[in-house]
């Protein structure tokens, strides 16, 4: 090999690694984000309650925001837009979802925790969040979201805003395919 | 103070190239004629004056952008254009000037001088290099002709956050993503080849270390490249994934998250903004001495420097998020990397100012623009600094601070470097001195013009003018109007640079090979015009003292 073709090698070969890099950075950010929660996400899975005492020393300011994405019409409204609660006490709130549209629709909301160094301290045990609904025209739907904030909250947390933005759930294709997948099946 | 003497075995190559042997030289390498010439030509001379003149024209087109952006915004209301309209020439022009004005005007200079600086034949992957270049036309055509597609072209800004360029783009924003990924590649191949070039054709006796620092700022300006193209690459892509094949890397509704995509971005676009500055740098570095008729001052630590702020570039791209929702420990550490960089940057102010002092300075058209570019790249390093300080940040980020700061560094600084070094090789070039009192005109009027253009936009930036807008507040009326006044003057002054090219092109004071009295570096030793060939046989610098 010719000085000028190794040299060409490395970088290439440096060049590769920087495309590996760069595909690895999108799971490595979801890892990052999952462990410190930077990105305001909460679980996407239900979890244990947590018994054990109440810091009744402490209130904090859990305040619902709701929103509806574009091309969904729909409505989601939290039966109490602001609660508070204390660190390790379980707490109920209802959310009413309805579709004004002509016809039935499928449709997600998706959550946001701000501060978020918060997310990481947010426990929920059943949540609207973690399935897709279904609503026919018209329908009006009320689901809970049951939560706790764990006591180790930090303490110049003393609001956390939780955001649901609803955003339309791929149903045509969803169904279309299925329908495809059942005739392909008969035949 | 004597400057060095070239050495005596490049004179003799060189003259005897220059006499009887040009001509035989020419028979020998018996070129195409006629236009395929251009598009088959591997000499990197040919195409480094490729490189320049589509970066000039790159340079016109994204600049009579930028005169309809401030024809616009001339007065408050709405005028000439539609918002829809403006917010298309705002991002094609960001694009243009970016990825087809600066980045091709320095790969152009490095194909030029880069061989001739280190005493090589050629670059060492010349067809690569002809390809590299070919991929730029085609890329900005399809770029350019997006703006006649149904839906328009890119209106999201240069930077084209996601979702906006995602979920609720133009339908053009394909072809976008294609003409992006063929800049791309362009870049990283150019890249390759000036890598190959310095590290493996340097005349014999020459070390790293005895380079001039425009090759050594284009060496890492190479790394950066290779480093963070693919980087942008890669965005590119996801975002066409997203658009095009239905996954969710930038849609929150899919379970992605639209901020990955501005760290991503501005992992690349960091030291992006460092590949446009470095070869500036080294520009200057080596014009300075020349006028002055001195050494550089300190020219390790320029090296060392410049490759400081390459590595630094890396830790800071945050700073341009402190208003995304970082916890604090993220913005403190964004803010002190920014920070830093002043350091590096700060020597080589100080190295530039000290290689003055005491010179023998004249002032010549190159040393003109090479002096304001000091003067004003400064500017720009101080309005940076004050967006580098997180919580003042937030009352500057997307105001017309943080246009006016990127203009400075972009315009009277990498902009006015590549200037300057036309004017500085153009004797080399052509064989012929530009005018030097159409020179002087075109200097003070686009030092006028640029200063009036970005100037008040501080002003208007720290008042809380929004950026990217077509209209604005009445209180912001009369900066507006200065801008578009200097905007005018500066952009009709381009039309005086372009008549010294054709100009000096065509003919003029004849330009002997060491065209500048002050001039030491290595392409002095060949004769002007330089020949199609150069340094076939390297030229022996065996025991020869650089610096």
């Amino acid at each position: 090999m010719t000085p000028v073709q190794r040299t060409v090698t490395k970088t290439l070969f440096a060049l590769m690694m920087m495309v590996g890099f760069t595909i690895a950075l999108v799971p490595l950010y979801d890892v990052f984000c999952n462990i410190t929660g930077l990105n305001g996400k909460s679980a996407s899975q239900p979890r244990a309650i947590v018994s054990g005492e109440v810091d009744e020393s402490r209130y904090v300011t859990v305040q619902f925001i709701t929103r509806t994405g574009s091309g969904l019409p729909w409505r989601l409204t939290a039966q109490d837009r602001q609660v508070r609660v204390h660190p390790g006490q379980a707490y109920e709130v209802r959310f009413a979802f309805v579709n004004h549209g002509k016809t039935a629709s499928r449709g997600r909301a998706v959550p946001s925790v701000s501060p978020s160094e918060a997310s990481l301290h947010l426990r929920k045990i059943t949540c609207f969040c973690f399935q897709e609904q279904r609503l026919e025209a018209g329908e009006r739907l009320e689901l809970p979201l049951m939560f706790q904030l764990s006591r180790d909250l930090p303490e110049n947390v003393h609001t956390v805003t939780l955001a649901y933005t609803l955003y339309p759930a791929a149903e045509e294709q969803l169904t279309s395919n299925v329908i495809a997948l059942t005739q392909g099946g008969g035949a | 103070m004597a400057p060095k003497s070239p050495p005596k075995a490049t004179l003799e190559h060189s003259q005897s190239a220059s006499g009887s042997a040009a001509a035989h030289h020419v028979e020998e390498h018996h070129y195409r004629s006629g236009p395929l010439r251009w598009l088959l030509t591997t000499n990197h001379k040919e195409i480094g004056s490729l490189y320049l003149i589509f970066s000039l024209s790159m340079f016109m087109i994204g600049g009579a952008m930028a005169l309809i952006i401030r024809l616009e915004l001339f007065q408050p209301g709405l005028q000439m254009v539609q918002p829809e309209f403006f917010n298309q020439m705002t991002t094609m022009h960001g694009l243009i000037m970016v990825f087809g004005a600066v980045m091709p005007g320095f790969v152009g200079l490095a194909n030029w001088m880069i061989p001739l600086q280190v005493g090589a034949p050629d670059m060492a992957l010349p067809r690569l290099n002809n390809f590299s270049f070919w991929l730029l036309p085609i890329a900005f055509t399809l770029l350019l002709s997006t703006l006649l597609m149904p839906g328009g072209g890119p209106n999201f800004g240069w930077t084209f956050y996601a979702p906006l360029s995602t979920t609720y783009a133009p339908p053009s924003t394909t072809f976008f993503i294609f003409a992006l990924h063929m800049a791309g590649i362009s870049s990283i191949l150019g890249a390759i080849n000036i890598i190959a070039t310095i590290l493996n054709l340097r005349a014999p006796g020459m070390r790293l270390m005895d380079m001039t620092l425009f090759v050594w700022t284009w060496l890492i300006t190479a790394f950066l490249l290779i480093a963070v193209m693919p980087v942008l690459a890669g965005v590119i892509t996801m975002m066409l994934l997203d658009i095009n094949f239905g996954t969710s890397f930038f849609n929150a509704a899919g379970g992605g998250d639209p901020v990955l995509f501005q760290h991503l971005f501005w992992f690349f676009g960091h030291p992006e903004v460092y590949i446009m500055i470095l070869p500036a740098f080294g520009i200057v570095s080596v014009i300075i001495p020349t006028f002055a008729r001195k050494r550089l001052f300190g020219y390790a630590s320029m090296v060392y420097a410049t490759a400081s702020i390459a590595i630094l570039s890396f830790l800071v791209w945050a700073h341009h998020m402190f208003a995304v929702g970082l916890p604090l420990v993220a913005e403190l550490f964004f803010m002190y990397t920014t920070m830093l960089i002043a350091v590096p940057t700060g020597v080589k102010v100080f190295n530039w100012i000290t290689t003055l002092f005491r010179g023998e300075i004249t002032f010549e058209t190159p040393m003109l623009f090479a002096l304001a570019f000091v003067v004003l790249f400064t500017i720009g390093g101080f309005s940076g600094l004050m967006l580098a300080i997180a919580p003042a940040d937030f009352q500057y980020h997307d105001t017309y601070f943080v246009v006016a700061h990127f203009h400075y560094v972009l315009v009277p600084g990498a902009v006015f470097s590549i200037m300057a070094a036309v004017y500085y090789w153009l004797p080399k070039w052509t064989g012929h001195y530009p005018d030097e009192r159409l020179g002087r005109w075109h200097f003070w009027l686009s030092v006028i013009g640029v200063n009036l253009l970005f100037f008040p936009m501080h002003f208007a930036g720290l008042a809380g003018m929004p950026r990217r807008i077509p209209d604005y507040a009445l209180q912001f009326a009369d900066f507006n109007m200065a801008s578009s006044i200097g905007g005018f003057l500066f952009g009709f002054s381009q039309l005086l640079f372009i008549w010294v090219i054709v100009k000096c092109v065509r003919g003029g004071v004849k330009a002997p090979a060491s065209a500048w009295d002050g001039a030491t570096d290595l392409e002095w030793t060949v004769p002007s015009p330089a020949p199609l060939h150069t340094f076939e046989t390297p030229p022996d610098l065996r025991g020869f003292k650089f610096h």
